[in-house]
């Protein structure tokens, strides 16, 4: 789960990690009162989940406070568009006006987890605010990388392995040590995924700040952060794609025509690469879960309905211990019920499936049952 | 032979008076296994349906003699669960839980080195020895004993697939076993083509990955190196976009990494037989296997 750089920002003040001087701004009414007062430069940032803000337009420094009204007032409400947000770009809601600092250094600070060492790696850089992924491509010998072992947690020779490596001047060592060790504790405390600080700055007067601030959130942990559930802004979410979550089905949409459901993600997964060999484009991600039953499959139908691009459904099911029978009694409600008319191709396997199929057959609807996925790909490049 | 289970094994459940726990200690039950116990602190010395009920993992390995457990706990629980049966020194334990927090499987997975229990899961359907011993929540009744063919996979239903069209090919299985679809798992794939590599009865293996990390480039390279029997590949999640966790924890390409064609790349590079189609998976093991291990 991502949040915003203002909600991470928070975590960071609540830590003990310095960050800039800030206000949050949701409406143009109180761009003038909220910059009342503030020492110029002024940094204006558009508060969206999705990265590349800056490139896109969505960051800007300004001099004066006219001209952070300005920016404010342009961004504010402004459609957002970068690398991430796709063409139709995201809505700005949030704006976050910075106090602006004197930069001496720019340095680039992460943590995230390395599944294939499975431990807990720290990344830093002396580029500061550049592409991380760039200068890892282009200049890998100015990346440090520090594995902790998740036991034993952070210990002082990895933090002066980050000093000595970086070339931090002894004037700000300790400060610079200090957010480490803090920054490692909000990535434990908070079951992160990423948390990553681009740039993090060594100001004029030597201290240590976090001019950015990006944080991701195990899905899987929100349990116990009742705290940072309370952030999820689902607003830049696709509707859809929320919607289906509400239903407890995990779905993703895609831009093709033909839809799926399936049972599990590896088969979901396998049977988008399906749709799109049989010469056809896959329109969604759906598993509706292991244990597929009528009321998933109904949800589900909801769901890929809901999207104007989908000309057929493709329902593959492999049921195992599930009946086929009942689930075929399932999709043939669920279809009636909401007065399906598109071309559905079925695909089930599991007990009871000759019975299923002759349940498909004998509904009246547009329900076609595939033999087997070779089959059912020949149908789908029918539709 | 078979890998890590034979009809010699004896089975725990941990979790099994919930409801999942229940319904899939039967089913395991009537396929054959032979589960001489349940865990569910404070219904110790309760049963269910005549399988004796334990406070503790230790309390019924000591009674009962079991060497390796199912977990069917809740995921803010599971962790702890597998360190449980690590202490008491099992064998294996099977994780199905899906959903434990990373960090719980940084910790676990840590605090397992050295140990002697392999861990297989979370997140994953379980593992398979046709016609000997069931610890998972896959249907049985697919699979054909005898093999020659081992299974290993990083997905559930997927698997099941695989299995289907294999019997379907008339091909049998030794042992087929899902690894779980989280990032940090226990047993890998090399654990398991090891395993596969070292069992007489197992001719040839399916091996079926998905996007996301690089388990399967790092398992194609050491086939190349180890391996003498045939491997057939398959990888899913060519049309998955980038950025976006596709139903596994664990199935993302994030920055470039982890994409089904790197994944197909490495695969041919190192000899496997990849098989680009799903539909045709059954088809071409029949194809690759009947002239490797006749």
């Amino acid at each position: 789960m991502k949040i915003h750089e203002y909600q991470a920002k928070e975590l960071f003040r609540k830590s003990g990690i310095p960050v800039p001087e800030g206000k949050i701004c949701k409406d143009k009414k109180d761009i003038s009162s909220l910059l009342e007062g503030m020492k110029t430069p002024v940094a204006v940032k558009a508060q969206i989940l999705a990265g590349g803000r800056g490139k896109g337009g969505g960051v800007i420094l300004a001099k004066t406070i006219e001209e952070a009204q300005d920016a404010a007032n342009k961004i504010l409400g402004m459609q957002l568009i970068t690398k991430q947000t796709g063409a139709e770009g995201t809505e700005v809601q949030t704006i976050l006006f910075e106090q602006g600092v004197g930069i001496a250094r720019e340095l680039y600070l992460s943590i995230l987890v390395d599944r294939e060492e499975a431990d807990i790696v720290i990344i830093a850089s002396r580029d500061g605010g550049m592409d991380i992924e760039a200068v890892a491509e282009e200049t890998p010998e100015r990346i440090i990388k520090v594995h902790v072992n998740p036991l034993l947690g952070l210990q002082g020779y990895q933090v002066r392995e980050l000093i000595f490596g970086l070339g931090i001047e002894p004037s700000s060592a300790k400060s610079f040590a200090g957010i480490v060790k803090k920054l490692f504790s909000v990535f434990v405390s908070y079951d992160c995924s990423l948390v990553e600080i681009n740039p993090l700055v060594i100001t004029t007067d030597d201290e240590v700040i976090a001019l950015d601030a990006k944080v991701d959130i195990d899905g899987s942990s929100l349990f116990r952060h009742p705290d940072i559930v309370e952030m999820y802004d689902d607003s830049e979410e696709d509707k859809l794609e929320a919607a289906a979550a509400s239903y407890n089905l995990n779905y993703i949409r895609l831009n093709g025509t033909i839809g799926s459901m399936v049972n599990g993600a590896g088969l979901a997964m396998a049977t988008m690469d399906l749709i799109k060999q049989a010469g056809v484009e896959p329109a969604n991600f759906l598993d509706v879960g292991g244990g597929a039953n009528a009321e998933m499959v109904e949800n589900g139908f909801k769901i890929i309905l809901s999207d104007p691009n989908v000309r057929g459904i493709f329902i593959n099911i492999f049921g195992g211990i599930l009946r086929c029978d009942i689930l075929a009694e399932g999709v043939v409600a669920a279809a009636k019920n909401i007065g399906l008319t598109l071309p559905v191709v079925v695909r089930m396997e599991g007990t009871n499936v000759e019975e299923g199929k002759r349940i498909l057959a004998d509904s009246g609807l547009s329900l076609t049952s595939a033999t087997d996925l070779e089959h059912a790909a020949t149908l789908l490049a029918a539709i | 032979m078979a890998i890590f289970i034979n009809k010699t094994t004896k089975v725990i459940v941990q979790g099994i008076t919930g409801k999942e726990g229940k319904f899939h200690t039967q089913q395991c039950r009537d396929y054959g296994t032979n589960i001489v116990g349940g865990v569910t602190p404070g219904k110790g010395g309760q049963d269910m349906e005549g399988i004796p009920i334990f406070n503790s993992v230790a309390e019924a390995c000591r009674v009962t003699g079991a060497n390796a457990s199912m977990i069917v706990v809740p995921p803010p629980f599971a962790a702890e669960a597998i360190l449980e049966a690590v202490d008491a020194e099992l064998d294996l334990v099977v994780c199905i839980t899906e959903g434990i927090p990373v960090m719980d499987m940084l910790r676990v997975k840590n605090a397992m080195a050295g140990k002697k229990t392999r861990l297989i899961g979370p997140n994953c359907p379980g593992i398979i020895t046709p016609g000997e011993c069931k610890i998972g929540i896959m249907p049985g009744s697919i699979h054909t004993p005898g093999g020659p063919v081992g299974v290993v996979s990083r997905s559930g239903t997927l698997t099941y697939e695989v299995v289907h069209q294999l019997t379907e090919q008339g091909l049998g299985q030794t042992t087929c076993l899902g690894i779980g679809g989280d990032p940090i798992n226990g047993t890998n794939f090399i654990d398991c083509l090891s395993a596969f590599q070292n069992d007489p009865e197992t001719k040839a293996v399916v091996m079926v990955g998905e996007i996301g990390g690089s388990a399967e480039e790092e398992a194609a390279v050491w086939i190349a190196a180890n391996m003498t029997k045939p491997v057939v590949g398959f990888i899913a999640g060519l049309t998955a976009p980038p950025g976006r966790c596709m139903g596994h924890a664990g199935a993302i390409v994030s920055g470039g990494q982890g994409t089904a064609e790197a994944k197909l790349i490495a695969m041919r590079e190192n000899g496997i037989h990849v098989c680009e189609s799903l539909g045709k998976l059954g088809k071409l093991c029949k194809e690759v296997f009947s002239q490797q291990t006749a």
